[in-house]
């Protein structure tokens, strides 16, 4: 008797063992035969866009993801979804907790995958007319209702605390338009930046090449996102693990830091005569 | 220069938030946790935290009956079901109840609907303020294309919730609050125009409102909301036979895509 309850996909298909209706004899991607070709022909990119796509890409189309992919590996200490796991590994936690409390931290308005997500969609909005960048920019919201997302607070796309591109921003981005169509996302990125860095008198951030180059793969705001947010994990991971050796004596605490700005001093009891 | 805005905070936070002076006090908004806040309910003292004022015991009590009320020890609703994953692949409990917590952020349940219905009300209570009719303020809305969170409900027809909040709100004082008549209207119309029906999350809101809770805080008054309806699903789960939490046959997955095909060299 099979169950009452099922599970509906439109690109994974399972195949039954005879003798185990619970094991798979064989997995289907979007019609490809995972275990029998899939894993022994295509690269982990191709697989990945198969997934997300439905589509076997073309071998330039894998090439851009796995550079994108390695541009985003490791953002390093500074980068706020790293240095969330860092707190996480440091302090012995479980290795699932790093990575979660990476992906809660790369999902904000600031740096992480809720920004990129605003950029991909104001691709779809503005494409390459750069006024209408300008104009989107200063107003990215949709509504103007409150939501479980604040408002962003600076154009998406950008460093409000930054005053030129990066050197190792610059060379990612100059790799990856290598990896791009001629006439898309990436290269318009790069020819119009500086117009619009002048505009907004603040540099681009990796949130916008990253979404430039998921727009070039044709990617939606929402596989954009989820993408990001993966392919940003391989540095959250290593460095919560090297935090977890060296030891919380070498991590900062930043207790002496903070300054209270009311402090009301000891308790002191009340006085028998104040009470009366 | 953007970045020399950093230099101010790299080594310096100032706040009135509190303090832990370790080994010594803990100040939470100007009073110490141990002396001044330690006769406060744990949610009392959660309120308190975010406000960063005492809103007094009415509504200390009201939130609670928010929270006893979506309290459903049971593992279909989905963010029990992820605790209850959980336990059943036997992971830690914090895993287990933050899964589930951080997806019950979720936009037919949970934290969009209530900060939406908040917003809705508040911007509901402006265009009355303004001269316009509650009615026609519910018709603009739902001519945007907009949601009306609060009002119908994604597995039933009716709320189990609402009375019990309604039997909480008269007994703290908040049952004839401006907001809450307001719910109750809009649910008089859209219920008379599209047969819509009203779920807690519209009750709640206005009752939120009339508190006078920003959606900010409203927001994270509620993110712990549904952890005690978890912690008895992951346990249970756990206590059972491993991966046995209604296991999956691969017929069970219905597949509705392409055919199978060559991938080729």
């Amino acid at each position: 008797m099979p169950s009452d309850y099922v599970y509906h996909s439109n690109f994974w298909f399972e195949e039954p063992e005879e003798s185990n209706p619970f094991a798979a004899k064989a997995c289907y991607c979007h019609g490809y035969d995972v275990y029998g070709q899939v894993i022994a022909k295509a690269s982990w990119f191709e697989y990945l866009l198969l997934m997300f796509k439905g589509e076997r890409p073309e071998p330039t189309e894998a090439a851009l993801l796995e550079r994108l992919a390695m541009v985003l590996a490791n953002q390093g200490p500074k980068e706020a979804s790293v240095r969330a796991a860092m707190n996480g590994g440091v302090a012995g936690t479980n290795h699932s907790s790093a990575l979660m409390s990476s992906l809660a931290v790369g999902s904000g308005l600031y740096g992480g995958s809720q920004e990129l997500e605003i950029c991909i969609r104001l691709w779809g909005e503005c494409g390459q007319d750069i006024e209408l960048w300008k104009a989107r920019l200063q107003a990215p919201q949709e509504d103007e209702r409150a939501d479980i997302w604040p408002a962003i607070e600076h154009p998406p796309g950008f460093d409000p605390n930054g005053d030129n591109i990066p050197t190792i921003l610059r060379q990612s981005l100059e790799l990856l338009v290598q990896f791009a169509p001629e006439d898309g996302a990436l290269a318009w990125l790069q020819s119009h930046r500086n117009t619009l860095e002048a505009f907004f008198d603040c540099p681009i951030s990796v949130t916008a090449v990253a979404a430039a180059a998921l727009v070039d793969l044709d990617l939606d705001q929402d596989q954009g996102s989820m993408l990001y947010l993966m392919l940003r994990l391989p540095g959250a991971a290593v460095h919560a693990l090297e935090q977890r050796k060296m030891g919380w004596k070498k991590f900062p605490f930043y207790g002496p830091a903070i300054e209270l700005e009311d402090d009301p001093g000891p308790y002191k009891k009340p006085s028998a005569e104040g009470n009366q | 220069m953007n970045h020399e805005q950093l230099y101010e905070t790299e080594s310096h936070l100032v706040t009135r938030i509190g303090k832990a002076f370790l080994t010594e006090r803990v100040v939470m908004h100007g009073k110490d946790l141990h002396h001044e806040l330690d006769h406060l309910e744990w949610l009392h003292l959660y309120l308190y935290a975010i406000l960063g004022k005492d809103p007094g015991k009415n509504v200390a009590n009201m939130l609670n009956c928010y929270w006893v009320g979506s309290s459903y020890p049971d593992p279909s609703i989905w963010p029990n079901h992820v605790a209850a994953l959980a336990g059943s692949v036997r992971t830690t409990p914090s895993l287990g109840l933050m899964a589930g917590l951080s997806i019950s952020e979720a936009s037919i349940y949970g934290r969009r609907p209530e900060v939406r219905a908040l917003d809705f009300f508040y911007r509901a209570g402006k265009w009355c303020d303004d001269g316009g009719k509650l009615e026609e303020f519910v018709d603009h809305e739902k001519s945007l294309g907009r949601i009306l969170y609060g009002y119908g409900r994604p597995l039933a027809k009716t709320d189990e919730r609402i009375e019990f909040t309604l039997d909480k709100a008269k007994e703290y004082g908040f049952s004839e609050g401006r907001h809450l008549k307001m719910a109750f209207a809009v649910y008089e119309h859209l219920n008379r125009e599209y047969g819509y029906s009203m779920n807690v999350a519209a009750v709640h809101a206005a009752l939120a409102a009339d508190m006078g809770f920003s959606c900010e805080e409203y927001q994270l008054l509620l993110s712990p909301g549904f952890v005690t309806g978890m912690a008895p699903c992951f346990k249970d789960a756990k206590s059972r036979p491993e991966g046995s939490f209604f296991p999956i046959r691969c017929d069970s997955i219905v597949y509705g895509g392409v055919g199978k095909r060559d991938w080729g060299d």
